[in-house]
């Protein structure tokens, strides 16, 4: 039947496709949510021994991160920064749902030359953890909205996590913290940095700020 | 071959005879047409036969010039291209001879038919010559003889205007051709085709500066993008005739330089086909967007080339893929659907270009949104025109589809590579050919709905007459062509066999096995256009039973309500591809007048797009000011006076003395 | 060539009209109205048949040419599709390409059938409709390439029949492709949300206001085509979602049957419950399908890799 780790990989490609085509910032930001919720099922299924106690923490940690807390704190801030719609980036939301497909198709060919110390839990996942770290970048540069860049780091966290993930099923303690602690000082920073922009200026264009230097 | 050769020689003498009974224009118009007829029909004589025969036949001569000797072959795949050369011109000369009656007393037709006749004659020996020098010179003769042809009408600054740019444009492109001789020529020692086959393949670097400097001196006479610049000026100021033979056929010898370039280098690494199949679809999508914005019908079937010939490109650099990945089937489906498409693409080409020019004639002018309803007053021309059209978009049954098919087996084919980074460049070509289909359509809908449907947008169109029958007669035997072709492609690709065997150079059991997989779905796609036709043929017997004893009557259009709806009021050609042109927004430079309606009852209300080249503005344009500031300061040389220049001449025989001296007597 | 392949073309001539009432009845429902008969389609094609016809004065031969070119290509392409168990009577390797480019004749006849008539609202809606099915192309083509590569095959036939011995493998690839191949369709056949087949607007029409001005015979061909267009695109779809794997004859068929009449209410449940799509929003959904098919494309070579 279908391997259910397939299918998580194929729905974080779906999500990625379908983030870099929204311009409603609400949309994104439960794009990257669904994202979250997809990787956290993964610990469950991708270990090698079973499903632990360490897997099924794992799980529960990333989901309420990820999946719940972050978004949310996002979706407070919109509501504050009271701005719904993605202003048209420079490369046209069509162009970057083709240039979404190019970096899928650039990562597949990066990994393919690629050897791997241990079989992977799936052929698609090594290319799909490149390729979200690749969307969340694209993500970050392309976008002028504050908010729809903190959602590009967070795709990008994604990616890298999933690398992790796949690489060293059995991470070690600290890597872990490592992980969810960038997280956590990335969005603070980001939330507070963004309160702050908006209260000064009233909009958090990242474009404006240019203006600040002589 | 000796029959080609008498085929040029009759050409170039009734060239010349028209040239000298220019004062009596009947006579010359006589001479010559009829010669061009009767050399160009011996040309498919020749060339027919050593296609079937799949011979090669070489003459030689000596001659008198330093590295040069008059060696020509025919061989199958310089026969292959005399079919379109000899076909299209032949017919373009009849038509011509109508044409240019309404050019009776302002210039001379004796000239006209001289340079006609010559350009033939040098297309002819630029494909079968097999010594650089003679190609060279015969490449030179070519480019100015239609250089005289296109400032035709040289009364209007335009066309001399547009006449310099073709000439500078096409001497950049020989200069690198120049170039590409001189350093084969250098390792093998002598400019013979077959001393430098013999002298073995070059190495890496060598061999890719080879088909770098192939690629843009041929490119350049092909209109491969970004070098086209000089097609969408040269060609609609032509006459029509004129600009046929350019666009259907002396393209194609930028094609077949190309061709005759990658069998003289060593087989092509993958690099070089990954580039063609990259440049063939830039030049594709870009090609037909371009022609998508323009509202000069000429321009338009211009751009066109553009894109059929970035086809071309596409399914040679699949091929050269095929052959260097060992993908037997990608190598001749490829190559053969390109060779495949050259023959078709001068059919339907020709005869759009030669529908054009009875537009044209008839109504005084190119622009589309003056024109419309034609069909009516036309009809002929405007049936024949459609076929084009829906040949060029490639549809079935006709023959675009057919070679288009072959290239889409040929990309197919490339699934069967498992690896990825192979697999990639083939499998590009897929949704590219259909979006490049997909826009052919918006483009020739918009052609000739504007131009031949509907009613007429104003007095000019209205006023349309019929042209003659010489003028009628090459579109219809086009049509019929492509209709052919269509109908039975197997048999034209039988013809194809051993041109496509001589590029690919395979070995002939696989190669067999290939054309087989070849054939197989032709035959179907024949069995199918037969049925399409008699399935549409059925449909309307059916129809006119139905309708018999019952009442079929007419009225005007419905004016969904308004009172009074004028000829104006229907779609123009740049309404109609607007939704096109906004959505590619991004790719084209728009520079767009507007004086919008205000008030209750606007009185007046205008708007202009006007869609300029990219290539041309962002690339040509600012180097050639560059160009232009440095060599101004070598104004000085310039004095005016005679002595001076005396001077430099005697200069330069005195150094000329001295270093001959000093090198060559010891 | 066994007389079972013809079954599909027989189905396709006699079914298509019905399945276009299940459409219309599945929206009724959703309205809370009864609704028109089943077979309101097979009524009308006869009535239209009896009638004689009126043509426009500005019109030419390709007014009159335009019906029937369109439904000869639909007739010929529906002898390419498979259903159930049964091959097409028509395959052999390339068959996919020509059936696109059948497609395409029968539109670009539509279109210039169309601009025949001279009236501003006929090019409107044809101005419209060359775009999107310049954009729709591309997405239905990869996506039949993306079923070739995995099953290795040309033909829509083979494609059919390897899609049921790989079943169990092909993963989530056939769900993407029918996805895309679900957007062509209600692009092609113009449904909500690319355009509504029951506005009576001409300025929001993009298919209808192309057909406005033919009637009699003319209108029923357009229309019988309009329904075996629908059918052919999802026979495809359904083929592709469920292929014939239990070996019974019968029992495919039914099955097969049974899921072209939930694609028609499925068609149906999604006209009733979404609005129409803005003019200039519709490129970026046929453009997100092309990138769905070309992922199913590269998740086909993804699997094949390792």
């Amino acid at each position: 039947m279908i391997s259910f780790v397939e299918l998580l990989m194929i729905l974080i490609a779906l999500t990625n496709l379908m983030l870099v085509g929204s311009s409603r910032i609400a949309a994104c930001i439960n794009l990257a949510a669904a994202q979250g919720v997809v990787l956290s099922l993964l610990p469950l299924l991708v270990t090698n021994d079973g499903i632990g106690l360490r897997a099924v923490l794992l799980a529960v940690v990333v989901f309420s991160v990820k999946g719940l807390f972050l978004p949310q704190l996002l979706r407070r801030a919109l509501l504050t920064a009271d701005v719904k719609h993605e202003v048209e980036p420079w490369v046209g939301f069509t162009a970057s749902i083709v240039l979404n497909i190019l970096l899928l198709v650039l990562s597949f060919w990066v990994t393919a030359r690629l050897t791997m110390p241990r079989p992977m839990p799936s052929p698609l996942a090594l290319p799909l953890a490149l390729s979200t770290i690749l969307t969340g970048l694209f993500v970050i540069i392309s976008r002028f909205n504050a908010l729809s860049q903190v959602v590009g780091y967070l795709v990008l966290e994604n990616g890298v996590y999933l690398f992790g993930l796949i690489l060293a099923p059995e991470v070690p303690l600290l890597v872990e913290m490592g992980i969810l602690l960038d997280v956590f000082v990335a969005v603070f920073v980001m939330g507070i940095a963004i309160f702050h922009i908006s209260r000064e200026f009233d909009h958090i264009d990242v474009d404006q700020l240019t203006t600040l230097k002589d | 071959m000796n029959l080609l050769l008498v085929a040029v020689v009759l050409l170039f003498v009734s060239g010349t005879l028209a040239l000298v009974a220019g004062g009596f224009p009947a006579l010359s118009k006589v001479l010559g047409a009829g010669g061009s007829v009767a050399g160009c029909a011996l040309g498919l004589v020749a060339a027919v036969g050593a296609l079937t025969r799949a011979s090669t036949e070489a003459l030689g001569y000596n001659w008198d010039v330093p590295y040069g000797s008059f060696s020509v072959a025919l061989d199958p795949l310089s026969a292959w291209f005399v079919l379109p050369i000899c076909g299209i011109c032949g017919l373009s000369a009849i038509y011509g001879a109508k044409y240019l009656d309404a050019y009776a007393e302002r210039k001379s037709r004796g000239a006209h038919w001289f340079f006609f006749n010559l350009l033939a004659a040098s297309m002819l020996m630029v494909i079968t010559a097999r010594n650089g020098v003679l190609f060279l010179v015969a490449w030179e003769v070519m480019s100015l003889a239609s250089y005289f042809l296109v400032v035709f009408d040289d009364d209007d600054e335009g066309v001399l205007e547009a006449g310099r740019t073709y000439l500078i444009a096409t001497h950049l492109g020989t200069a690198f051709l120049l170039g590409f001789f001189i350093v084969l020529g250098q390792r093998a020692g002598s400019l013979d085709f077959a001393a430098i086959a013999a002298a073995g393949p070059p190495d890496a670097a060598t061999a890719g500066l080879l088909f770098l400097l192939a690629l843009v001196g041929f490119g350049t006479k092909a209109g491969l993008m970004p070098l086209h610049v000089w097609l969408p000026e040269a060609h609609p100021v032509a006459p029509s005739h004129v600009s046929a033979v350019m666009s259907a056929v002396m393209v194609k010898v930028g094609i077949y330089g190309l061709v005759r370039a990658l069998i003289l280098l060593p087989p092509a690494p993958a690099r070089w086909g990954g580039l063609l199949i990259g440049i063939g679809i830039v030049s594709g999508i870009l090609g037909v967007l371009f022609a998508l914005a323009q509202h000069d019908l000429k321009r338009l079937l211009a751009y066109h080339t553009v894109e059929n010939i970035g086809i071309i490109t596409l399914g040679l650099g699949l091929g050269l893929l095929g052959v260097s990945f060992r993908a037997p089937l990608v190598a001749v489906l490829g190559v053969s659907g390109a060779l495949f498409h050259v023959l078709n693409h001068a059919m339907f080409k020709g005869l759009l270009f030669l529908g054009a020019g009875a537009v044209a004639h008839a109504t005084g002018t190119r622009d589309l949104d003056l024109l419309g309803g034609l069909s009516k007053r036309m009809p002929w021309v405007a049936g024949a025109f459609l076929v084009g059209a829906v040949a060029i978009v490639g549809l079935p049954p006709l023959n675009g589809f057919a070679s288009e098919f072959l290239i889409y087996l040929g990309a197919f084919g490339g699934e069967e590579l498992s690896d990825p980074g192979q697999a990639v460049p083939c499998l590009l070509v897929i949704p590219a050919l259909a979006l490049m289909g997909g826009l052919a359509a918006v483009c020739f809908t918009k052609v000739v709905g504007v131009v031949f449907l509907g009613e007429p947008r104003s007095e000019q169109a209205a006023g349309a007459h019929r042209p003659g029958l010489l003028m009628s007669l090459p579109m219809l035997v086009l049509a019929a062509g492509c209709l052919l072709c269509g109908i039975a492609p197997q048999g034209v690709v039988v013809l194809l066999v051993p041109v496509v065997s001589q590029v690919v150079r395979m070995d002939l059991a696989t190669f067999s096995a290939q054309v087989e997989n070849a054939m197989v779905p032709l035959r179907w796609i024949s069995l199918v256009a037969s049925v399409l036709i008699g399935l549409a043929l059925a449909l309307a017997v059916l129809r006119k039973v139905l309708l018999s004893g019952r009442e079929v009557a007419t009225s005007g259009t419905w004016g969904c309500g308004y009172t009074r709806p004028t000829a104006r009021m229907q779609y123009t050609s740049s309404s109609f591809a607007q939704p096109t042109i906004l959505f590619f927004m991004p790719l084209f430079r728009i520079r767009q007048t507007l004086i919008a309606p205000e008030g209750l009852f606007p009185q007046r209300a205008a708007f202009s797009m006007e869609t300029s080249d990219p290539a041309k503005e962002l690339l040509y344009l600012p180097a050639f000011r560059w160009v232009g500031r440095l060599l101004a300061g070598l104004r000085w040389l310039q004095r005016g006076h005679l002595h001076i220049y005396i001077l430099y001449i005697g200069v330069t025989l005195v150094a000329l003395l001295i270093w001959y001296v000093e090198i060559h007597i010891p | 060539m066994d007389i079972g392949s013809f079954v599909p073309l027989v189905l396709a001539l006699t079914v298509a009209p019905l399945f276009v009432g299940v459409i219309n009845r599945t929206k009724a429902v959703f309205a809370g109205r009864v609704g028109p008969p089943l077979f309101q389609i097979y009524y009308d094609l006869r009535k239209l048949l009896g009638k004689g016809a009126v043509y426009s004065r500005t019109t030419t031969w390709v007014f009159r040419a335009g019906p029937i070119i369109s439904l000869s290509a639909v007739l010929v392409a529906a002898t390419i599709i498979p259903f159930g168990s049964w091959a097409a009577p028509l395959r052999f390797p390339g068959d996919l390409v020509l059936f696109v480019y059948l497609l395409g004749l029968a539109r670009v006849f539509t279109v210039l059938a169309a601009l025949d008539t001279g009236s501003s609202f006929e090019g409107m809606g044809a101005s419209r409709e060359v775009l999107y099915s310049a954009l729709a192309e591309p997405a239905l083509i990869l996506g039949l390439a993306a079923i070739a590569r995995k099953t290795n095959s040309l033909s829509l036939s083979e494609m059919h029949q390897g899609l049921g011995s790989l079943w169990a493998e092909s993963g989530l690839v056939p769900v993407l492709v029918v996805v895309a191949l679900i957007v062509v369709l209600l692009t092609e056949n113009s449904r909500i949300p690319v355009d509504d087949p029951n506005t009576h607007l001409e300025l929001t029409m993009i298919h209808e206001v192309m057909v406005l001005d033919h009637g009699g015979p003319d209108f029923a061909f357009i229309m019988y085509a309009a329904a075996l267009k629908l059918w052919v695109l999802g026979t495809l779809s359904v083929d592709m979602l469920l292929p014939a794997r239990s070996g019974v004859v019968l029992v495919d068929a039914v099955v097969a049957l049974a899921g072209m009449f939930g694609l028609a209410a499925l068609v149906g449940i999604v006209e009733s419950t979404m609005a129409r799509l803005r003019l200039n929003r519709v490129p970026q959904l046929l453009v997100g399908a092309t990138m769905i098919s070309a992922l199913a494309l590269v998740l086909v070579y993804g699997e094949a890799i390792k």
